[in-house]
């Protein structure tokens, strides 16, 4: 028996046959030959090796959190994956992200990428498409990437801080101007309520106050005169009243001369109207001339034809009258 | 052998046992190569030898495959069930997935493999290869012109470091399967998703480094006690401490393996 040869040797008893051996170490073979080559096809399929893709390329300032292998999300949805980080000759970092072709469409020239990095959990890679009609996103297409940090606004808040106590603690130093203007205050409000008050710290100087005090004496003076010729004023003015407005007043006397005037006025009125009527008849009279020149013409016209039938009675009497010359030329 | 006083103890004393230590480890690195060489070898691959190693085999992963994936199906559930029911309560359930992958698929099942396959096949296999050997069976196929390391050796460390990777692939896929359907439940909706979450973990450093230790860890539960069955000495009074030896011999190996594989994906 084979299995005496190969195992259990020329001395040992053989061990207990095992059927269809062969047939069940195949199996058990080609179990983990299926087992690896589904693991390995199914992992190529996985990381996307069967896919077409066109590459995207984002640029940012920090590539912190960035891990290849992460997703490019779109609502969600994953549509990219980051392959590979490197630093550009700028010193930005850049971002190659494969995004598979059935899934580029999301993309659109006008699409906005954010980098977001979470206080808690790890950064995310988000796109926002708000025109998807717009033209797509060509292969190679490099975008900035907006950071969306919420911890990075810590430190330029704390800078910020730092920046506004350095300017207070300039501000309160004793030598400050601030602190120079508050003791300049000080000695001012000291002289406020020194004798002089106001007037002594606006002019600095107790004789320009003293000044200032006797002009104020002379201007209450002027002030006295000038109220005894309002007064004289006042008093003229009453007369001038009296003279104009009064009973003999210019006024009603210039009333009265308004109203003669007017009287008059009426009268020439009244008067042009006579001329009218004067002007009518004229105008009639006019035309009963033009119409008795018009009877004149043909009054002439009858005087001519009447002159005309005498000339030719005169001429017809000169014919027959006896001693009329014969002025006929008789043919034989 | 008289046994030696602290006061005759002289520094070639003092160095065997550091000397004896670091020859067992040679040994089994020569082991190691020497199996290389034979597996690759010609001679290995006659109709007898194939014989032999299609009964290894299927004694190392045919019988105990149904029920270590039982065993790690009930315990990756288990597992499974924990860290989402976690990761939910936390608000951290788009993690979950990721988390049972690279903690059950790639650290704990081929760990799980191996020890199991060591407990149920390349022990047992190796303390039948010491009987054989304190027999007198190496000598006699010796002296039929045979080489009992490509008869009897060979076929036991191939089937070890088959059944080991045999064992780790039927449950990492039996894990993932569950896995999925913990998460999803039966419903093909969620595919996409898992598929790109096992891509995103599966990244091409970590798939070579998890193949890697598999085939680290069938080798070292397939070599080791292989090497102190045929190595050790001859003798039966002193086969058990050998055989402890290998055992924890075995386990460090294990244990550097899984370190280095940790080291090789999380730094």
């Amino acid at each position: 028996m084979s299995d005496d040869t190969t195992d259990a040797g020329p001395a040992a008893a053989p061990p207990p046959a095992v059927a269809h051996l062969e047939a069940k170490a195949t199996a058990l073979l080609l179990l983990l030959a299926l087992l690896l080559c589904g693991a390995v096809g199914y992992l190529l399929y996985a990381r996307g090796a069967f896919e077409r893709t066109q590459r995207l390329v984002l640029v940012a300032d920090d590539s912190e959190g960035v891990v290849v292998g992460m997703d490019l999300t779109f609502s969600g949805f994953p549509i990219g994956r980051v392959r590979r980080i490197e630093l550009a000759p700028d010193g930005n970092a850049r971002i190659l992200i494969d995004v598979p072709q059935k899934d580029a469409h999301w993309l659109r020239s006008s699409s906005v990428f954010t980098l977001v990095r979470g206080l808690v959990g790890n950064t995310n890679l988000r796109a926002y498409s708000g025109q998807l009609a717009d033209p797509p996103l060509p292969d190679n297409a490099e975008r900035r990437v907006l950071a969306g940090d919420a911890t990075a606004e810590i430190p330029k808040l704390v800078a910020a801080s730092r920046e506004l106590v350095q300017h207070l603690i300039a501000l309160a130093a004793p030598d400050a101007a601030l602190a120079g203007s508050l003791a300049n205050l000080q000695a001012a409000t000291e002289r406020l309520k020194g004798p002089r008050g106001a007037l002594g710290l606006l002019l600095g100087s107790d004789a320009d106050a003293a000044k200032v005090s006797a002009a104020l004496d002379r201007t209450n003076a002027l002030l006295a005169r000038v109220d005894a010729l309002a007064a004289q004023a006042g008093g003229l003015a009453s007369k001038a009243d009296a003279q104009v407005f009064g009973p003999q007043g210019l006024l009603p006397e210039t009333r009265q001369a308004v109203l003669q005037v007017s009287a008059l006025l009426g009268d020439a009125r009244a008067t042009l109207t006579r001329v009218d009527g004067v002007l009518a008849e004229a105008q009639a009279i006019a035309a009963n001339t033009r119409s008795a020149t018009t009877d004149l013409g043909a009054l002439r016209a009858e005087v001519d034809a009447s002159l005309r039938k005498v000339q030719q009675l005169v001429d017809e009497i000169n014919r027959k009258w006896p001693f009329a010359r014969d002025t006929e030329v008789r043919l034989p | 052998m008289a046994p030696t006083t602290t006061g005759e103890r002289t520094p070639t004393a003092l160095l065997r046992p550091a000397l004896a230590w670091l020859a067992g480890w040679w040994q089994i690195v020569h082991l190691g190569a020497v199996m290389l060489v034979l597996a690759l070898s010609p001679r290995s691959h006659g109709p007898a030898q194939r014989r032999a190693l299609a009964l290894q085999l299927w004694a190392a992963g045919g019988p105990m495959l149904p029920g270590f994936a039982v065993v790690t199906a009930l315990i990756s559930l288990v597992v499974i069930r924990i860290v989402v029911v976690t990761a939910l309560s936390y608000g951290l359930s788009q993690y979950a997935l990721e988390m049972v992958v690279r903690v059950l698929v790639l650290e704990l099942i081929p760990l799980a493999a191996a020890l199991y396959v060591a407990l149920r096949a390349t022990l047992p296999m190796a303390s039948e290869l010491g009987a054989q050997r304190a027999r007198g069976d190496f000598e006699a196929l010796a002296g039929q012109g045979r080489d009992p390391r490509i008869e009897r050796v060979l076929p036991r460390v191939l089937a070890g470091m088959f059944a080991v990777a045999l064992a780790a692939a039927v449950s990492g896929v039996v894990t993932m399967l569950l896995a999925y359907l913990s998460v999803h439940g039966f419903t093909l909706g969620g595919f996409d998703r898992y598929t790109r979450t096992v891509g995103r973990v599966f990244s091409p450093a970590v798939t070579m480094i998890f193949s890697l230790k598999v085939l680290a860890l069938g080798g070292a539960v397939s070599l080791i006690p292989m090497a102190s069955a045929l190595l050790g000495a001859a003798r039966p009074r002193s086969r058990t401490s050998a055989e402890l030896q290998a055992l924890v011999r075995m386990f460090v190996v294990i244990l550097l393996i899984e370190a280095a594989s940790l080291v090789g994906n999380y730094y």
